[in-house]
């Protein structure tokens, strides 16, 4: 019990799992079997056989988890290599990421609220598009419960990661500096992970999407929120 | 050419100085975002080269879906909203990651 207990054994078990789902992503791309998406089962059902708390495997995984960090500063390259493009067209591009930021923020407090959440989870849900570690302070903020955001931006990354590239086809984006800045506004890095390999055009306008839409959202969330919930009081 | 582990270095400096200046200037941005931040400056003022940076980053950019692993199974421990509240929890997310999705794309232009 000690040993499945361990730093070596979780970090390592996290990563065989993770290793194994991708396989089978390969061998049946099925939205499914998103490779994430998968990971999270295994692990959590290997965590309920167990008995082993999440609160303890987070601990030992910080090791995984911290490693998020210098891959957001690691999307400055891809970033950098489209800087020119992006200073030429910079107008629609703001125009764009503020709008897009506002209206994730708005919409997300909005249908929650109609569908019948109670206050601290529509609160919860406000920074949704954003990564991890901006989404849950902004949580904080604003009143909600951090670590419910945090499993619900995984979620929303995932989703974005699997039905991005299809939705942009559908409203008939084609270009890439629109599919990638959409794909990384709205789903973070797990979006950005997915779009970022289809080329440098994808990965730089998803990462100026992330970066900018969770600059904003820090920003604009707990500014809005208390006008956000006086539109509430009107429905 | 840089080794890889020096260019790994350079992207924690990077990461460092981030938090370093979120500190300093006691912002509510994280200190991953200012790294980002400071490294596309450095980059563009040719403060930084790119091969100093660009195989490491390449691989952290790569394998960056892996890492969201250990904040997704957080998801277990909140099994009881989830289960009250998951009609409005899925409902809000999904459409509203349609609406970002599409004023993001169209207001940036389709073709």
């Amino acid at each position: 019990m000690e040993f499945i207990n361990s730093i070596s054994f979780l970090v390592a078990f996290t990563m065989v799992v993770f290793i194994l789902a991708k396989i089978l992503y390969q061998k049946y791309p099925v939205f499914i079997f998103n490779p994430v998406f998968v990971s999270m089962g295994v692990c959590i059902g290997f965590l309920l056989m167990t008995g082993i708390s999440y609160a303890d495997y987070n601990t030992k995984t910080k090791f995984i988890s911290f490693w998020l960090n210098p891959s957001v500063v690691a999307l400055g390259v891809p970033f950098y290599l489209q800087l020119e493009r992006i200073k030429r067209d910079w107008k629609r591009i703001m125009s764009a990421m503020l709008l897009g930021s506002i209206s994730g923020i708005v919409s997300v407090v909005i249908i929650a609220f109609m569908f019948g959440a109670s206050n601290e989870v529509y609160l919860s849900l406000a920074a949704k598009s954003v990564t991890t570690p901006i989404a849950m302070g902004v949580t904080e903020a604003i009143g909600g419960i951090p670590a419910l955001t945090a499993g619900i931006v995984v979620s929303v990354g995932i989703l974005g990661a699997i039905i991005g590239e299809g939705f942009m086809k559908l409203i008939g984006v084609t270009n890439a500096k629109s599919q990638g800045m959409a794909i990384g506004t709205a789903s973070h890095a797990l979006g950005t992970a997915k779009i970022a390999p289809k080329s440098e055009e994808h990965g730089a306008y998803a990462a100026l999407g992330l970066a900018m839409n969770g600059v904003l959202t820090a920003i604009i969330a707990p500014i809005i929120m208390p006008w956000v919930e006086v539109v509430l009081t009107y429905l | 050419m840089m080794t890889k582990f020096t260019q790994l270095a350079f992207i924690l400096a990077f990461l460092a100085l981030g938090e370093g200046l979120k500190w300093v200037l006691g912002v509510p941005v994280p200190g991953s975002i200012i790294g980002m931040l400071c490294l596309v400056l450095c980059l563009e003022f040719k403060i930084m080269k790119l091969n100093w940076v660009k195989d490491a980053s390449d691989f952290l950019i790569q394998n960056m879906a892996f890492f969201f692993i250990p904040a997704g199974v957080g998801l277990m421990v909140q099994w009881d909203i989830i289960q009250k509240e998951w009609v409005p929890i899925v409902v809000a997310s999904v459409l509203s990651t349609l609406v970002v999705m599409a004023v993001t794309g169209l207001v940036s232009g389709r073709k």
